[in-house]
């Protein structure tokens, strides 16, 4: 059986809270906040990009993967932010994590979903037996449009999953993918920001694909939702991912480990992934966790996990979500936001 | 055009690869092929630890362009368990906050660009640890 041998996650250092944001567009932060559920989100640095990221939690894969970087046979980098249109972000990922050059690369693409799509790959690569171990790795620095809902959202974070045979941390039981063509959300070449549906992105899209998809993984499986410790759905905002869960009869200690969304932001193709790695930071060998991404155009991608033996053994190896969520914080004000995320337009 | 010689740097600037002479034990970065003390040329490769403490440091607040949007920022020459001594930009902080003493972590992330549609330069800075 393969499943998970090590994970990593990281979420910058810089914030800025949904009241700043609100306060510049002259909208409510009250209303923003019990709205969305959104209190603060993380904001990437000048130097931050979706290839920084995926090395920061590449490495805390590895420490805890406690393996050879060299064995590692394939990395797949799934994000909406990639830093080039033309170049892969996984041939630097891989130089700068040491795994390279004897191994299969490629960048993955499919809006908030395409880190769990690395992740579905390099599993199966590793269950089929071409590789001995694979890497998969949502990260993003996401846009959202200034003055766009998106704006209290869209944050900069993501995690890494090294799959393999041996030493498992987490043992993937089943997988279930859920697909259609839905226009909920999108980029068009050479657009800056993405633009979506409003409230078309609800119902049709993330809750008709999250509930599809987890509704079919726990009829393929057998298991009740109150045989799981823990699930974590995509977090677009605070409040989507509440109501699935709800409609979907889990119940609060089951999600507040993974929902990690008031703090953090969406990661777009971080953001599941990212919830997960909070909830391996503190699961019991055991535990039955759920994880059912969503990204739009759409799909969903569903994983059932039991943590083992192991996982509380290799988790100190490496910083932990909360320790980033709640350490080192630099509090932006939106003119520095601006800056940072290349808002401002300056004379070469 | 730089990027051909950034490319022959990567196994410093991304993994921090030095060298240690086999002879006397002098850890050098970036790596070299003669040992600075001893003289001798066995050198072995060698990955520095991704931490270290500030030896000294200055504030740029006049940079070059490709750093405008940067400044100010904290410049430092860092010395890793290791011995090994690099100057690197110190990310995350007040820059006014870097002193000698500071321990910090090494931490990968874009140095800079080359211009608007060249290369994209990666390496790495120093993080105060908290």
């Amino acid at each position: 059986m393969a499943g998970i041998v090590g994970y990593g996650a990281y979420i910058p250092r810089n914030r800025i809270t949904s009241e700043e944001i609100a306060k510049q567009w002259g909208k409510d932060p009250g209303s923003i906040q019990r709205g969305l559920l959104l209190k603060e989100k993380s904001v990437p640095g000048l130097d931050e990009d979706t290839i920084t990221i995926s090395v920061a939690a590449g490495r805390g894969a590895l420490e805890r993967a406690g393996i050879e970087p060299g064995r590692v046979g394939a990395l797949y980098i799934g994000s909406e932010s990639h830093p080039y249109a033309v170049k892969p972000s996984g041939t630097i990922v891989s130089e700068a994590l040491g795994v390279g050059p004897d191994l299969h690369v490629a960048d993955f693409e499919f809006a908030c979903k395409a880190g769990t799509e690395a992740m579905f790959v390099a599993l199966g690569l590793v269950e089929a037996g071409r590789v001995e171990y694979a890497m998969g790795i949502g990260a993003d620095t996401s846009q959202g449009a200034p003055n766009d809902a998106l704006e209290y959202s869209a944050s900069a974070g993501g995690a890494a999953y090294i799959f393999g045979k041996e030493h498992l941390l987490v043992d993937v039981l089943e997988t279930y993918s859920f697909t259609t063509d839905t226009p909920d959300f999108w980029r068009r070449e050479g657009e800056f920001y993405p633009r979506h549906g409003g409230r078309f992105t609800g119902e049709p899209a993330y809750f008709k694909h999250v509930m599809t998809a987890t509704e079919r993984i726990l009829e393929k499986t057998g298991f009740k939702p109150k045989d799981f410790r823990y699930v974590v759905l995509h977090m677009p905002n605070g409040k989507f991912p509440l109501s699935a869960a709800k409609q979907l009869g889990f119940t609060k200690e089951q999600w507040e480990t993974g929902w990690i969304v008031p703090q953090m932001g969406n990661t777009y193709s971080g953001s599941s992934p990212t919830g997960l790695a909070a909830i391996l930071d503190v699961a019991d060998p055991d535990d039955l966790i759920l994880i059912t991404s969503f990204g739009s155009g759409a799909g969903s991608d569903s994983f059932v996990l039991r943590a083992t033996e192991l996982l509380p053994e290799r988790r100190d190896r490496a910083p932990t979500v909360r320790q980033m969520l709640d350490g080192t914080r630099r509090y932006l004000t939106y003119g520095q936001y601006a800056k940072y995320r290349e808002k401002i337009i300056v004379n070469d | 055009m730089p990027s051909p010689r950034y490319w022959r740097e990567v196994p410093n600037r991304y993994r921090l690869e030095g060298a240690k002479c086999a002879d006397c034990g002098k850890v050098t970065f970036p790596a070299r092929h003669v040992c600075p003390d001893c003289r001798s040329a066995n050198m072995e490769a060698m990955a520095l630890s991704r931490s270290g403490k500030v030896v000294t440091s200055t504030v740029v607040r006049t940079p070059p362009d490709d750093l405008l949007m940067e400044s100010p920022y904290a410049v430092a020459v860092v010395e890793t368990p290791e011995g090994a001594r690099l100057m690197v930009q110190v990310a995350d902080c007040d820059p006014e906050e870097v002193l000698p003493g500071m321990e910090v972590s090494l931490e990968f992330r874009l140095i800079r660009k080359e211009g608007h549609g060249g290369i994209r330069c990666y390496g790495h800075k120093a993080v105060p640890v908290v």
